[in-house]
């Protein structure tokens, strides 16, 4: 710098860093969408037990769906980039702590940082703490994966959604796959975790069964407390009946934990399991899983799935990332976000192709049909705010020939077999024993 | 406590609430639901200075978030004084009850008895379908003497009565710390024997600065029921009380007003590291408290107390 004056060297600094600035600008301007991003709140459990089994395999899935979409790459009908044209640019936040933390953080997200949506909440205690303040603030909320019935049926809501059907239809196709397994039932056991999803799970199986087969009896009823872990004395009150079926709700941990130990000790040669969850265990366990065993994936998903090409796509972008292959959460967090998608494209569609507000996004979401890598999901119930879909049930397979878990005997029940009618709520549906169920 | 310092003190809540209207609402919430962990941290401070850590301070915490959502939903009370009064008045007749039994215990004793009481209530909670077990309850958006503000309305009106509750306690805990009873806490930490000799009971003392220290728990409970519209088990783990514990030791047992402004500092330090780093933000939580055991080991208080150590009315803050 010899030579230059204080202020030339000044001038000439800032002048570069103005340069410098300008660039990006520049070639922003030439590649520039012509409409606004869409900002996209994502809530999922990136920490904690819940994180391994459900929040990642989530956030894996909404991180290449919303890359996929962005750049046009999903098969048709969702060929269109991004959300009728405008990029998603996600923000991911933790599910863990208390509701205290999740209704602030999405406070947060909604008034601080400006989202225009939220895909959220695994927890069925967290979506029932958001739905008030999603209502309050008048933010667009997809819950993707809880299952409680309750959201929809305590009160009407306008700005909450929930593509993935809720959990009474996991405990109702169980019954009628168990069932048709073993039309002789005489009695039959549980063994649930004692917190709301376990001991929802096991009263809508009890009262599925009630209906369908009134003569068969509970015989044991257990309800160890979350995360026990170990097993031994139910395991051995469990091999003391004659319970030719066993009902369980169990996953992540205490499914693995209960399968091996349970195993070891010869109860699946005495009673057949039926683990309404037990899809998100199958890769992990393998052969550990007794053959015969009874499985469920909240859904028609994974290795469930129908053929489709949507699916094909589906689980080839996933296994191409993350080397393993995407289990039902996935499946739950890609249907929800191809939901919204689908509801903002109507919406934009009826403004002739403009970006929408988000009343027309929450009024075309209403009742709207749409193709999920899955399944076909209906808002039908709820007030056309809880999709329903069809499920599947079937009964594992370890396929020693070529070392990998199967699926076999799949049977598909149709959504209104195992759904109630959107003017009935689920438990008064069951107790009334399934009026209106149309199952062929 | 000097009538000055009451007159700067309701001049800065009143100037915060006049303020709220030019404040972003996503920050009002989050500091309504600070100062309802100010409170609880309040009551510890009572207890903490007599030696005493409870790591079940969420039992009385839970008492009066559940009292507020089951008298709406039960008896359809939604006025938010009558609530927050029944909230503290039944969380102060769990810890009277109680007390009999925790009163006569010292140290880890103490802490993990208090710890075992409130895993009780969890494990009720969690048992009790009709309570929504893990899932919680709604709470219905309360009344104010029969207006019902919605939307912003309702933050503002939260907003307002915490500070009012914030600044009864400050009042409160300020004249009880100063009193006989209160300061003699720190002769029970130091050797109970002569405090009996001096003709006090200790038991009856501690019964009373627990029975205390829940009402307070109770009023936070009860505004976190209120501003958050949920009530749900995980409010009577051992985490929630864990997390009293930790703001305590952030702002330590020096000043009342430093429960609060710790309250919020946490608050506000862990939703930034919710922000900064969505998949490990328990760490940098985990390294503001190591480096504020390390570096302010009395916590943020000692700061503001140190500064006018020279004044006459030291302790009494």
């Amino acid at each position: 710098m010899q030579g230059m004056t204080a202020s030339a060297w000044w001038v000439r600094k800032v002048s570069v860093a103005a340069l410098l600035a300008a660039m990006p600008a520049v070639a922003g301007a030439q590649t520039a969408p012509a409409v606004p991003p869409v900002k996209l709140g994502l809530v999922t459990f990136l920490t904690g037990p819940a994180a391994g089994p459900f929040g990642i395999p989530g956030r894996n899935s909404a991180e290449i769906m919303i890359e996929m979409l962005n750049a046009g790459k999903v098969p048709a009908p969702y060929a269109t980039a991004g959300l009728a044209g405008a990029t998603i640019v996600p923000k991911f936040v933790d599910e863990a702590g208390s509701s205290a933390n999740q209704v602030t953080e999405f406070r947060n997200l909604v008034q601080r940082d400006g989202m225009n949506a939220v895909v959220g909440y695994i927890s069925s205690g967290n979506c029932l703490a958001v739905a008030p303040v999603a209502e309050e603030l008048k933010a667009l909320t997809v819950f993707w994966d809880c299952g409680t019935p309750r959201i929809f049926e305590e009160r009407p809501l306008k700005y909450v959604f929930r593509a993935t059907p809720h959990a009474t239809m996991d405990n109702v196709a169980a019954a009628r796959y168990v069932l048709k397994k073993f039309p002789d039932l005489a009695s039959f056991s549980g063994i649930n975790q004692n917190y709301a999803w376990g001991q929802d799970s096991w009263r809508d199986f009890v009262a599925a069964m009630k209906a369908l087969a009134p003569k068969a009896t509970v015989d044991k009823e257990l309800l160890p407390k979350l995360f026990a872990g170990e097993f031994g004395a139910e395991i051995s009150a469990l091999l003391t009946t004659n319970s030719k079926v066993v009902h369980s709700s169990f996953w992540d941990g205490d499914l693995e934990s209960f399968i091996v130990q349970s195993g070891a000790r010869g109860l699946p040669a005495r009673s057949t399991m039926v683990y309404t969850a037990g899809e998100t265990a199958m890769f992990r366990l393998g052969a550990k899983i007794p053959d015969g065993t009874i499985i469920g994936a909240r859904g028609p998903h994974g290795v469930m799935a129908p053929d489709t090409p949507l699916n094909r796509w589906f689980r080839q972008v996933y296994e191409d990332r993350f080397a393993t292959a995407p289990t039902y959460p996935a499946y739950h967090m890609a249907q929800s976000i191809l939901g919204l998608k689908a509801a903002w494209e109507k919406a934009a569609a009826a403004k002739g192709g403009q970006q929408p507000a988000i009343d027309d996004v929450v009024k075309a979401f209403e009742g709207i049909e749409f193709e999920g890598p899955s399944a076909k999901i209906r808002m039908a119930i709820g007030n056309g705010h809880q999709g329903i879909a069809d499920i599947a049930y079937g009964s594992f397979r370890f396929n020693k020939a070529e070392g990998k878990p199967e699926i076999v005997d799949i049977v598909r029940y149709p959504a209104e077999c195992v759904n109630p009618p959107a003017n009935m709520t689920s438990t008064a549906w069951l107790e009334a024993g399934m009026p209106g169920a149309k199952c062929n | 406590m000097t009538g000055l310092r009451i007159l700067l003190g309701a001049a800065i809540l009143g100037g915060l609430g006049a303020a709220a209207p030019f404040t972003p609402l996503w920050l009002i919430s989050l500091v309504t639901l600070a100062m309802s962990t100010g409170l609880v941290v309040c009551g510890l401070i009572i207890l903490w200075r007599g030696g005493l850590v409870p790591f079940g301070q969420a039992l009385f915490f839970a008492t009066g978030a559940y009292t507020v959502a089951l008298s709406g939903r039960w008896f359809g009370v939604t006025d938010a004084f009558l609530l927050i009064a029944l909230a503290v008045t039944m969380a102060a007749l769990v810890a009277f009850v109680v007390g009999f039994l925790l009163a006569q215990y010292r140290e880890i004793f103490f802490a993990m008895l208090s710890l075992a009481l409130s895993m009780i209530l969890y494990g009720v909670l969690v048992k009790s379908e009709t309570l929504g077990s893990t899932d919680g309850i709604n709470v219905a958006q309360a009344s104010f003497f029969g207006m019902k503000p919605r939307g912003p309305g309702y933050t503002f009106a939260l907003f307002w009565l915490a500070l009012g509750m914030v600044f009864s306690a400050w009042l409160g805990v300020s004249a009880y710390l100063g009193s006989v009873a209160g300061q003699l806490a720190g002769a029970i930490r130091d050797n109970e024997i002569r405090v009996e000799y001096l003709g006090i009971s200790v038991t009856r003392l501690v019964h009373l600065k627990l029975t205390i220290s829940a009402a307070l728990a109770g009023a936070g409970g009860a505004l976190a029921a209120l501003s958050i519209s949920h009530v749900d088990p995980q409010m009577a783990y051992w985490t929630t009380s864990g997390g009293f514990v930790f703001v305590t030791i952030l702002a330590g047992a020096a000043s009342v007003p430093a429960a609060f402004l710790g309250a919020l500092l946490f608050e506000i330090v862990r939703t930034i590291a919710v922000a900064l780093l969505p998949g490990g933000w328990q760490l940098i939580l985990g390294s503001v408290l190591l480096l504020t055991i390390l570096f302010v080991p009395e916590g943020l208080g000692s700061l503001m107390i140190r500064k006018r150590a020279t004044a006459p009315e030291k302790g009494a803050a």
